[in-house]
């Protein structure tokens, strides 16, 4: 083990310029991944902000009965669907307004805002049916005069939803896959400029394991330096961007880890299949 | 004493068609020295790769050391390899490497304890007559020297039988004595020697058993003559 670190480092040394090479590589194909991870990352964040504003309202008749109102919200409290429900009163509701629309602030007259029920719906249950579904649960209640909900925007939200998970989906395969192969290849390099090394370790009786564990070191480190690199790219445009441009979301730490993992992952493997085809091609 | 080296009807094709080796039989004892001699493409490094099982025959049996061909792993090559040194005309040696690394390189492969590398080292350097060169690159030293310490490397992990792939082929006349005489005292010392060669003035010059082929069969074998298969001079038909 002590051996195979050891070749794995001094390959860097013997080698410095096709090492960068194939870190840079790396680094840059990781990082084109990152940039459309970050991208794909805010949009999803916005359109949750977007989500959680899905909002279902249902008013109140006049001269309902407080308790019923209130024994109502916490019927729907219990729904599984629902986050959270408030009960706007009269008062309020003109309060809000009034704050809302400071302007018109002498238009309101107490009375003419009706009380209603506001039900907040819980992540994962906000498609368009399922909001329907708690809409017309709502709409049970007799004291309930008129229930909103966007219903065009949700289904629209819904909609840009459903096709931003697929484009997502395509595009990251799609970088994933070009990364790899990227990668791949310029770990094929390394192993075909380290050919004449493994053609004497065979020669001298090396076992297939000992052959490949400095390879597969290399390859390791290399993917994961890639990696660190590509964070370190894919931070400093964000940073600039923020600055610039507009205010948006990095990475959380433990979707940064994943990314150093998934280049060092990425490195093991490619070495591992590059070096046993070569393996193979020559044994 | 068994044999150390059995061919028994070996044939050897390659894709395409071509028949490298023909029925070939024949076998090597311990501590044996044989040429194998023939005209190019006759067969010569089929057979030293069929030992070395970095080709499988496509009929018969090779036996090396008690390992069949039909019956070895894969797992268990590297294990037999361990007990052949191999040294070949453009002696392969890593050029980024000293010659006392290159040599030692060949024991930390195969996982040599460290502590034992380097007097393993110095005693095939001295055997070779290059303690002088320890430190120098390949590119540094002369293809004769370079030769050397392919076959230092090539008997550091002390094997039993060594073979030689035309190993003067790029030598000048006078290197390429000095290695046949290493080569038969690597002999002397017990090492089985099986080089393959065309150079008939250096088979001529000894009186070891030569094995001569032509497109792939053995035509000629000495070490028969006493039984009186074949006849004829080493070497007398390739030339």
């Amino acid at each position: 083990m002590r051996l195979a670190l050891r070749e794995a480092l001094l390959s860097f040394r013997r080698a410095p310029m096709l090492s960068a090479l194939s870190i840079t590589t790396i680094a840059f194909s990781l990082f084109a991944f990152d940039l459309f991870g970050l991208v794909a990352l805010n949009l999803r964040s916005a359109l949750r902000q977007v989500e959680s504003r899905v909002e279902i309202r249902a008013f109140v008749a006049e001269g309902t009965r407080a308790d019923a109102a209130s024994a109502a919200v916490g019927d729907v409290q219990s729904f599984p669907e629902v986050e959270r429900v408030t009960l706007v009163s009269e008062a309020e509701a003109l309060e809000r307004a009034r704050q809302e629309l400071g302007e018109f602030e002498d238009v309101f007259d107490a009375g003419i805002l009706p009380a209603s029920i506001e039900v907040r719906l819980r992540e994962g249950f906000r498609t368009p049916d399922q909001v329907r579904e708690v809409a017309e649960r709502l709409s049970k209640y007799d004291f309930i005069d008129d229930i909103r909900y966007g219903e065009e925007w949700v289904e629209k939200l819904y909609r840009l939803r459903t096709i931003a998970t697929f484009v997502g989906l395509a595009l990251g395969t799609t970088f994933a896959l070009v990364s790899i192969i990227i990668i791949g290849s310029t770990i094929r390099m390394a192993v075909l400029a380290r050919a004449p090394e493994i053609q004497v370790m065979r020669l001298v009786g090396a076992t297939r394991g000992f052959i490949r564990a400095p390879f597969l070191i290399e390859g390791l480190v290399k993917g994961l330096l890639g990696g660190i690199i590509a964070l370190g790219l894919s931070f400093v445009t964000y940073a600039t961007l923020g600055r610039l441009v507009i205010q948006a979301e990095f990475f959380s730490v433990g979707h940064s880890l994943l990314g150093l993992l998934a280049g060092a992952l990425i490195g093991f493997l490619g070495s591992a299949y590059s070096v046993d085809r070569h393996l193979r091609r020559v044994a | 004493m068994s044999a150390m080296v059995r061919f028994t009807r070996v044939t050897k094709q390659y894709p395409k068609g071509v028949t490298a080796l023909d029925e070939v039989s024949f076998t090597l004892d311990r501590g044996e020295f044989t040429f194998l001699t023939g005209p190019s493409g006759a067969g010569k490094s089929s057979i030293l790769k069929l030992i070395f099982v970095e080709e499988r025959p496509t009929s018969g049996e090779v036996k090396v050391i008690g390992q069949s061909s039909v019956t070895l792993t894969p797992k268990k090559i590297p294990v037999l390899r361990r007990k052949l040194g191999v040294v070949f005309q453009d002696f392969r040696l890593l050029p980024d490497r000293t010659t006392a690394e290159n040599i030692a390189f060949a024991l930390e492969v195969t996982g040599a304890p460290p502590k034992r590398i380097d007097p393993k080292v110095m005693r095939v350097l001295e055997q070779v007559d290059l303690l002088a060169k320890a430190d120098a690159r390949p590119h540094e030293l002369s293809g004769g020297e370079q030769q050397r310490v392919a076959i230092a490397r090539a008997l550091v992990n002390d094997p039993v039988l060594l073979l030689a792939d035309e190993p003067t082929g790029n030598l000048d006349e006078r290197s390429a004595r000095s290695i046949l005489d290493l080569l038969c005292e690597i002999n002397r010392v017990g090492t089985a020697v099986l080089m393959a060669t065309h150079d008939l003035d250096l088979v001529r010059a000894t009186s070891f058993r030569t094995l001569e082929l032509h497109h792939g069969r053995l035509v000629f074998d000495a070490g028969t003559m006493a039984s009186g298969a074949t006849a004829g001079v080493p070497g007398g038909s390739s030339t």
